[in-house]
């Protein structure tokens, strides 16, 4: 009984640090930088689907897979993710800031779109399966695999964290703060915004699409359903919720609000008749999307706010 | 080649436009790119649906087929409750949500968020109360008229048409000639400065509510009518309403309504040439193209 939960729990963090993750990626491009991105769920799944495609072994009727090794699927995935951000950001982020918002918005829809219709690479509406997972030769003792799984990715958590916070401390993250609070400053001191900024972008970018693959290869399965606009509005639920600008508070909301969901959605199979329970399950979204609101009006900062002061030489 | 895409084109780009002319007013009076906008497409179609029934319930006669048209005088009184309904809906979010943030002066794009988070929340409501299965108005068939030169089209069809373009007019006429109309373009230009002549600036954002909303529950219902009611259509609207705001240029209402019949028509073309799978990214496309060279829209000026 106590092993079961250990393993339950061992599979819940480590999906909430998936999460994390994409969170983390969120926040240099929100919290740091101001860049609103609402194709959160496109991005992670160029990172996914491009991990996958690296990966898997060759599959027949499909391009692919090249059975390589998981670093390189994982790294291939960042990449692939940064070139699409950087595309996106070239072309929007000097026009107004809602712009990029929208058209963050149109690559999901279009990545949607590809996932669907380009069935010779992505395998179409059935995705793509057998997706190599970490210590996939320990699988037969879920308690130790689970355990190990739930380690790898705290560890990737970890050193994201601390590269992003030294990162955030650097002249190039005072820089990004700059800019976000007074544009008209930042330039007269000779920093260019667009530059910046479109680095910043793309810097999230590539660590949603690490984050991607990560889920990708825990799952082991992988299909357009996965990235559908709930994600991108979960994940932002998160970041609010934990605290946008802060690191620690990213980590913190992903856990918080992975736990809420899934607590409700075991409600929700719990409490509803099982012809009710997708209809039952729009209510989740309801609860998140009202709690994402009330947040934005009555604590904006989330749970852990911004850390006001970074640089060392004023504490 | 067929000409029939032509008049698919026509039709769906009217819907896009009705619901752009919503996008481009708050967009250039209440200053952000609001999320939410397509779910009064969807509130409005099944507010609709929900009053047709009603009135159906009482009586019948109210449910026969009107001349031509595949409804009865439920659905033009229905489309009246829908309006108003949606209006008071787009009302109330503005209370609770909208009105409140801009009152704290607070950024832009906190708005855009806000309006993300209220887009998924009356999404998913609506999924609740009708569950996810699609629904339509009527069940009567009906025969395409030929109009010649190989076109074909409904009479439902041709009567959207109408009612597109006599709109366009109207809230064209609105904002050109009536003292309402110079106050929104007044907003428009300058909030503060509005405010400082004299502009009654909370009743501009009320009107701008009540026409956006309007609007878009008049697309929900045609886009129920000839299609299907469904909680996701105004999410599967939403790309193609900003490509049309912004090829349009912002805040231009002539510009919403011709760049969406061009978007529409774009659609129709990619379903007679590329295949149906590949019309939704018809809005992406365009609107990637309009970034790239001109940012500013057909009709708009640049910043």
């Amino acid at each position: 009984m106590i092993l079961d939960l250990v393993s339950y729990g061992a599979f819940f963090l480590t999906m909430a640090l998936t999460f994390a993750i994409i969170c983390l990626g969120l926040n240099v491009q929100w919290g740091q930088t101001g860049l609103f991105n609402v194709g959160v769920a496109g991005f992670v799944a160029v990172g996914a689907y491009a991990s996958a495609l690296l990966t898997t072994p060759d599959a027949p009727g499909r391009l692919g897979g090249f059975g390589l090794p998981m670093p390189v699927g994982w790294i291939g995935g960042a990449l692939a993710t940064a070139f699409v951000t950087l595309l996106v950001g070239a072309l929007t982020i000097r026009l107004r800031a809602d712009y990029l918002a929208i058209a963050t918005f149109g690559v999901a829809v279009a990545v949607q779109l590809c996932l669907l219709n380009l069935e010779a690479i992505t395998g179409g509406p059935f995705g793509i399966g057998f997706i190599p997972r970490p210590f996939g030769s320990m699988a037969g003792d879920p308690l130790l695999f689970g355990l190990l799984n739930l380690a790898i990715l705290g560890a990737v958590v970890v050193a994201l964290y601390l590269a992003l916070e030294r990162l955030l401390r650097s002249p190039w993250g005072r820089v990004l703060r700059a800019i976000r609070e007074d544009e008209a400053a930042a330039l007269a001191l000779g920093k260019s915004a667009v530059r910046f900024r479109l680095q910043a972008f793309t810097i999230g970018g590539a660590i949603m699409g690490l984050a991607g693959a990560t889920q990708a290869h825990f799952i082991g399965f992988i299909a357009p359903d996965n990235y559908s606009p709930t994600l991108t509005f979960q994940v932002w639920a998160m970041l609010i919720v934990g605290g946008s600008g802060n690191n620690r508070g990213a980590i913190l909301g992903a856990v918080v609000v992975w736990g809420i969901w899934a607590i409700s959605a075991s409600a929700v199979s719990a409490i509803f008749p099982p012809d009710q329970q997708a209809r039952a399950a729009a209510l989740q979204i309801v609860m998140i999307g009202v709690a994402l609101c009330a947040i934005l009006l009555l604590r904006p900062r989330g749970i852990l706010g911004e850390v006001q002061v970074i640089s060392r030489h004023l504490a | 080649m067929n000409p029939q895409p032509l008049m698919d084109g026509l039709i769906s780009g009217s819907m896009i436009g009705l619901g752009a002319i919503g996008i481009t007013l708050t967009y250039s009076i209440l200053r952000f790119a609001n999320f939410a906008h397509g779910e009064f497409i969807s509130w409005g179609a099944y507010f609709a649906l929900a009053v047709s029934g009603a009135l159906g319930a009482l009586s019948a006669t109210l449910m026969a087929p009107l001349g031509p048209f595949s409804f009865g005088w439920s659905l033009p009184l229905a489309a009246v409750g829908a309006i108003a309904l949606t209006a008071a809906l787009a009302l109330l979010v503005d209370a609770l949500l909208f009105g409140r943030l801009r009152a704290r002066r607070g950024s832009i794009i906190i708005l855009v968020m806000a309006s993300f988070g209220a887009a998924l929340t009356l999404r998913s409501l609506l999924e609740f109360i009708f569950t996810s299965q699609p629904a339509y108005f009527t069940n009567a068939l009906q025969i395409a008229l030929r109009l010649g030169g190989g076109l074909r089209a409904t009479p439902d069809q041709l009567l959207s048409l109408g009612v597109g373009a006599v709109l366009v007019v109207a809230i064209h006429l609105l904002l050109t000639r009536t003292a309402i109309g110079r106050s929104m373009r007044a907003v428009s230009e300058n909030q503060q400065l509005a405010g400082v002549v004299g502009i009654d600036v909370r009743k501009v954002i009320r009107t701008v509510w009540i026409l956006g909303a309007g609007l878009a529950s008049i697309a929900g219902i045609i886009a129920g009518l000839l299609v299907q009611i469904r909680p996701q259509m105004g999410l599967d609207l939403l790309l193609p309403l900003f490509a049309a705001a912004i090829l349009g240029g912002i805040g231009s209402v002539p510009g919403a309504m011709i760049a969406g019949l061009i978007v529409g028509l774009a659609e129709a073309l990619t379903v007679q040439l590329i295949g149906a799978e590949w019309r939704a990214a018809v809005a992406f496309v365009i609107l990637v193209a309009i970034l790239l060279l001109r940012p500013q829209g057909l009709f708009g000026r640049p910043q």
